[in-house]
């Protein structure tokens, strides 16, 4: 094992932190704000893909506005989502189980709307110019495009750790992760507050999908393996919690990445092997934010 | 005679703050006692330390001379402390009659029963109509329990920590958010109870008709410390408390 | 207000009625297929009915039972291509056998843990068995499934493998309603309601769902075996997840509060998938739609609402 070969794959495992980081972000927001587990947030990952091949393959639309494009129409989306139909189940009993089975139906829904609207085959997203070659680091080759992704996905988190600590809804957000009940206290406008963090965080969740387009081919469906894969980082990290979220994202992306190196076939079972030994050791996540409740 | 239950020195902070401080006191066994002191004052945390809701950060806590610091809630009402809830702690959508039931299946070490009907389980179904009818709730047994106007839901959170026949009952503001004639009705009934059932009492009580007409003893804490202890007559003479808590014109 | 003895005939004249119902099915059907189709309502009802013992009966909402329906399936499936037909009874009790010893090391891990979490890994454990089941091709035969599974001796008749379903089913459900109306299933429906109160009866909560996970997911397993031999074939889409979401909705559909809902769902379900062609193209948004208009608008299903219309009917009856 050569020091070229451990490089590649520490590349192609941050890349993968990365974009896994955007979305598990979202959905450790959503859950630390506002109690409610987004069982659809990668169906909005899928959506920010087949918006970004909407932009780019179609309507020919530069790669860096399309990105935002796509976040910003993921986002809009969400948001929606929350406002018509979310809302109308918070508080009520039984809550848990029935926020799972609305926003299970939204995975469906939003599968077969994608296939409605772009049909079953896969689709394909080309690099932006600039990014589609690689750098030569001795005798190995570094995508470029990977090298942007992990840029992107540094720039978000400097703006992340900025917002929550620097401004007043980034405290509030923070304050809700630890006890919801100050942030009524604090005079907040609760419900709309869940709105934009539903925004933001499906926003996320967009624009990783579209980053991500251009790696791996756009399919409808691909939203279960990406909620099952930040899932597994945001039990890693704790519920809840953004840095947690962060690590979690690291490990799993470098575990996966040498995994697929050493044992292509069975990769997969090895970020499920470090969950089950988080979850018999420190069941609550390695970083949690608020102590699970035992049931 | 040993005290039913003997607390010595506990304590317990959130963070800086300190709920209770250094508390020590002993129930003697059949005793009827209350609990008072200005809201924040630290009662409800004492009876959670008590019950095991809560660790002490120092002290102990002894039940008829065994220390319970440390077991959770599970084995401390398994060795006979009862405890009702602030806010009822009932099971809303249960028959009042299985609210019962359930308890008293739980005393008898009949829960794990996977194949009968609960209503085949006889004594334990007795026992339950036999409660029911001492709390007055017997002809309201068959409806949910979340149809129970609040001071029935009060009861029936009593009856289940009947059901489990404890030695020493903890009651949480029994008469909270009652009416003053449901008060009336609810102080002689828990007298009632105290003597039918043969129980050592504790109550935490804003009612001061209550608390003077039926404890024998009283305590009063103030931001978590014991500031004074005695029969009724002797708190009511306490220059401290009145000026603490009772107020001048008490 | 009835007495015991009057709900007693009644539940068992409903029971009776259901029974024979399906006892007819084969006399009075006109096609094998429709006593096939017969057969997959029963298999189902007994999925959806002893998922309901986990979710309504102890709010324990599982997103994974698919592993232990798979596994049941796989077992038959398995043994019965590798050693032959004489083991497809035997292959029935081990695969229950095996759903509840994964459940029990599952349950440990993920029972630790409540609400969402419990949710979330059910899901994650259960999409990486059929993983396994997908990759391992040389084993389980991947994305082809097993074919040919044909049950021994008489069992080989659709008509007598229908009636051993009906036999099976119906034992199994009323050995899970027998358990419901328990003090254990009092008990676990406590522990729903007010997990606290239970712990200060001097129950373990934990333990208690432990228990009712690995009860549940032997009964998903024993159906999942039986499952096997309706069509002679296995696929891995039984371990997929949206096999675990099928079970949700029709447990939801029928009502999650009530014994019989999610049977009544099971059956509401199938038919519908039969009506519209099973599967069409854009047979998930149909699915997804409709579990928005429950959640949204009928929250307590269709045997739920309907008991609510009866109570509402009666009050205004007795009021006059």
């Amino acid at each position: 094992m050569d020091a070229s070969f451990l490089l590649t794959q520490f590349i192609s495992g941050l890349t993968m932190a990365t974009l896994l980081f955007l979305v598990a972000s979202g959905l450790t927001l959503i859950f630390g704000v506002g109690n409610v587990f987004n069982f659809a947030h990668g169906s909005f990952y899928m959506l920010g893909a087949y918006f970004g091949y909407q932009f780019v393959s179609v309507w020919s639309t530069n790669f860096w506005i399309a990105l935002l494009l796509s976040g910003v129409c993921v986002g809009l989306f969400g948001m929606l989502a929350e406002f018509a139909f979310l809302r109308r189940i918070y508080g009520r009993a039984n809550e848990g189980g029935f926020q799972i089975l609305l926003t299970y139906a939204f995975i469906l829904i939003i599968d077969d709307l994608v296939k409605l609207t772009w049909g079953a085959e896969y689709k394909s997203l080309p690099r932006p110019a600039g990014f589609g070659g690689a750098i030569q680091l001795g005798d190995i080759f570094i995508p470029t495009y990977n090298l942007l992704i992990i840029a992107i996905g540094m720039i978000v988190v400097v703006a992340a750790w900025w917002v929550l600590s620097h401004t007043r809804p980034g405290q509030v957000a923070r304050a809700a992760a630890v006890d919801r009940e100050i942030v009524s206290v604090l005079g907040v406008n609760v419900p709309m507050t869940m709105t934009l963090v539903f925004g933001i965080a499906t926003a996320l969740g967009g624009m990783a999908g579209a980053l991500a387009a251009p790696l791996r081919t756009v399919t409808p469906g691909a939203g279960i393996e990406v909620i099952i894969d930040s899932l597994i980082v945001v039990v890693l990290g704790g519920m809840g919690n953004f840095w947690g979220a962060w690590f979690g994202a690291l490990l799993i992306g470098e575990v996966n990445a040498f995994a697929v190196a050493v044992v292509p076939q069975w990769a997969t079972l090895f970020s499920f092997l470090v969950m089950v030994v988080v979850l018999i050791f420190k069941p609550e996540g390695l970083f949690a934010a608020r102590k699970v409740r035992k049931v | 005679m040993t005290p039913m239950l003997q607390l010595d020195a506990v304590d317990k902070a959130f963070g800086g703050l300190r709920v209770t401080s250094n508390v020590s006191f002993s129930v003697m066994p059949g005793e009827i006692s209350a609990i008072i002191g200005p809201n924040g004052a630290g009662k409800t945390t004492l009876f959670n330390q008590i019950t095991g809701h809560l660790l002490c950060d120092r002290g102990a806590i002894l039940f008829q001379g065994e220390n319970l610091v440390g077991k959770p809630p599970r084995q401390i009402v398994a060795r006979g402390i009862g405890r009702a809830f602030q806010i009822a702690s009932i099971f809303p959508d249960e028959t009042v009659l299985d609210n019962i039931r359930v308890a008293c299946l739980s005393k008898l070490g009949e829960t794990r029963k996977y194949w009968r009907h609960v209503a085949d389980f006889k004594r334990a179904t007795d026992e339950a109509h036999a409660i029911l009818d001492s709390l007055g709730l017997d002809g309201q047994s068959e409806r949910p329990a979340f149809e129970l106007a609040h001071g029935d839901q009060k009861l029936l959170d009593i009856g289940i920590a009947l059901a489990l026949k404890p030695k020493l009952l903890l009651l949480d503001e029994p008469t909270a958010g009652m009416s003053p004639d449901e008060r009336q009705q609810t102080r002689e009934l828990i007298k009632q109870l105290w003597k039918s059932y043969d129980l050592t009492l504790v109550f935490i009580e804003h009612d001061m008709d209550m608390v003077f007409g039926i404890a024998q003893v009283v305590r009063v804490l103030q931001q978590g410390a014991l500031l004074a202890e005695g029969t009724p007559e002797e708190i009511r003479a306490n220059k401290q408390v009145i000026t603490a808590y009772l107020g001048e014109d008490f | 207000m009835t007495n015991l003895a009057t709900r007693n005939l009644k539940a068992a004249s409903l029971w009776a009625f259901i029974v024979l119902i399906f006892v007819l099915v084969p006399v009075l059907s006109t096609s094998s297929y429709q006593v096939n189709l017969a057969c997959h309502v029963l298999i189902w009802s007994l999925f959806a009915v002893s998922f309901n013992m986990l979710w309504g009966v102890t709010g324990m909402l599982s997103l994974g039972q698919a592993l232990y329906y798979g596994l049941g399936a796989y077992s038959v499936g398995l043994m019965v291509d590798h050693l032959g037909r004489q083991w497809y009874l035997p292959a029935m009790g081990l695969g229950v056998l095996a759903a509840a010893a994964l459940a029990l090391l599952l349950g440990l891990l993920v029972i630790r843990v409540g609400g969402v979490y419990f949710t979330m890994l059910t899901l994650a454990f259960a999409q990486l068995g059929w993983q396994i089941t997908f990759k391992w091709y040389d084993f389980t035969g991947g994305d082809d499934g097993i074919q040919g599974i044909i049950p021994p001796g008489i069992l080989e008749s659709g008509t007598v493998y229908y009636y051993f379903v009906l036999a099976v089913v119906m034992l199994s459900i009323w050995v899970l309603k027998r358990m419901a109306f328990s003090p254990f299933g009092l008990v676990l429906r406590c522990v729903q309601q007010n997990p606290d109160r239970v712990r200060f009866l001097g129950r373990r909560v934990r333990r208690n769902q432990l228990r009712v996970y690995v009860i549940s997911s032997l009964f998903s397993a024993l159906a999942g075996s039986l499952m096997a031999g309706v069509d002679g074939s296995i696929h891995t889409d039984m371990l997929f997840w949206t096999t675990s979401g099928e079970v949700i909705l029709m447990s939801v559909l029928g009502g999650i509060n009530q014994f019989f809902g999610p049977f009544v769902g099971a059956t509401v379900i199938i038919l519908i998938e039969d009506l519209v062609g099973a599967r069409t193209e854009y047979w998930s948004l149909i699915i997804g739609i409709i579990i928005m208009v429950i959640v949204l608008v009928f929250p307590k299903g269709v045997v739920g609402e309907a008991m609510r219309a009866k109570s509402l009917l009666t009050r205004t009856g007795a009021g006059r």
